[in-house]
């Protein structure tokens, strides 16, 4: 007989239930153990509806632009620059926001410097770039994208004609992520073309799409992972695609599945 | 050491939500996300890893709100949570009641119990990890939750008089 199985349900366990933190075993028992207490079924419901509201409350604030007045780096720390496409990318966003070049001149962020220079992982170029360009738009609040999804037509216009192939991006809503919408990156040798989605959390992950991958021919779902940043790429016969995020490698493979699928079916 | 200025970076968004939600107010709330991050950065350099970034960040945050809400007790002319309202700007006109009603509620819980709540259903932090945050037992987080999600209810549902709103402008 299984200890666990026997264990009376405590109120700690119903919490742990509408938060989900519990193990899959303990959940079924408490499941078990809700669908023969309506009374207390209807408390740990209100409880998962108050979570929720909480969250929708105060979901707009990640999407607001960081106040001038935060500082976004230590006082004075001057780090050499890594790596050229990223003095680039940094100067990119210095032109078009202030607040953050504040941040960005001071100190470029080392996070960036540390996957521009990370070693440990055997990753293909553009995927590397890729992780340098997530970490670098995705925390840009004001203007993480220079299009906006409610441009999409512009948008796809403009991309398809300056990466010279057409070129759309995925509808992710299926999975809980929305286009903000893109922006056009320097690659080795030409531009590659940046997409940056998010959720109802304000989980924002970064599809990459370049040319100058399908050379090399095509390859296979791949994962990497570098720093903080969670990677898939692959390469098709026109475009090398690398999805970055900052999310676990589980959740991540089911929205490049979702990606995937959505390319293989053009 | 390297990734973590990045790291400390990538968290603003979130340590500005946490404390709008403790304090109800963006000034206020800026107010200590400015205070908490000033002295993150200045102690970086004693973090060297030791430790999850987020929860570092919080704990900073945290104990700024704790001398914040001590030095009100004192000068009690101001609360936090009353002077302005949260008028999320997604939120359709049907939402607003809901939301102001949801806004003033979190506003009536006591400020640890508050804490607790925003962590888990939130920032949806593990319990241990709230523990480690806000430095208390796991036993405490576990008795402050169920208080605030009591608490919480009794107001939402009328069992417990919600004071006044004031008007936005």
């Amino acid at each position: 007989m299984n200890a666990e199985a026997t264990k009376p349900i405590t109120e700690a366990d119903m919490h742990g239930y509408a938060d989900g933190q519990l193990s899959a075993a303990r959940r079924l028992q408490v499941e078990a153990y809700l669908a023969g207490h309506p009374v207390e079924a209807a408390r740990v419901q209100a409880w998962m509806l108050d979570n929720q509201a909480l969250r929708g409350l105060l979901a707009p604030v990640m999407h607001e632009p960081i106040p001038v007045r935060m500082p976004l780096a230590p006082s004075r720390v001057a780090l050499p620059w890594r790596n050229l496409a990223l003095a680039a990318s940094i100067a990119f966003v210095s032109a078009g926001t202030g607040w953050i070049a504040r941040g960005t001149v001071d100190d470029p962020p080392p996070q960036v410097a540390q996957v521009a220079a990370s070693r440990d992982a055997p990753m293909p170029d553009f995927a590397q770039r890729a992780a340098v360009a997530h970490v670098v738009y995705s925390p840009d609040v004001r203007r993480p994208v220079e299009v906006r999804a409610d441009q999409e037509e512009q948008l796809v216009a403009w991309l398809s004609k300056r990466l010279g192939a057409p070129l759309k991006p995925p509808h992710l809503t299926a999975v809980g992520y929305e286009l903000i919408g893109g922006r056009l990156l320097p690659g080795e040798q030409g531009p590659v073309a940046q997409f940056m989605y998010h959720d109802a959390q304000g989980q924002r992950l970064t599809l990459y799409v370049t040319r100058e991958a399908a050379k090399s021919g095509e390859t296979a779902f791949r994962f990497a992972q570098n720093g903080p940043v969670n990677v898939f790429y692959w390469v098709d016969a026109r475009f090398g695609y690398a999805l970055s995020a900052g999310i676990d490698k589980s959740e991540l493979a089911r929205v490049a599945t979702a990606v995937y699928d959505q390319l293989e079916s053009r | 050491m390297q990734s973590a200025s990045a790291e400390i970076v990538a968290c603003i968004p979130a340590l500005r939500r946490y404390a709008r939600g403790l304090t109800g107010s963006r000034d206020a709330a800026d107010d200590l996300v400015q205070d908490a991050l000033e002295r993150a950065w200045s102690r970086m350099a004693l973090w060297q890893r030791r430790g999850d970034m987020r929860s570092w960040l919080f704990s900073i945050l945290h104990n700024r709100f704790v001398d914040r809400v001590r030095s009100q007790r004192a000068t009690p002319e101001d609360p936090p949570g009353e002077d302005e309202v949260i008028v999320p700007v997604r939120a359709t006109q049907s939402d607003l009641l809901e939301v102001r009603d949801l806004d003033a509620a979190l506003a009536r819980l006591p400020p640890d119990q508050r804490e607790v709540l925003l962590l888990v259903a939130v920032e949806q932090m593990k319990y241990e990890e709230v523990a480690a945050t806000l430095k208390v037992p796991l036993g405490t987080v576990m008795s402050r939750l169920s208080r605030a999600r009591e608490r919480l209810r009794a107001i939402l549902e009328g069992r417990e008089t919600v004071s006044k709103l004031k008007v936005v402008k």
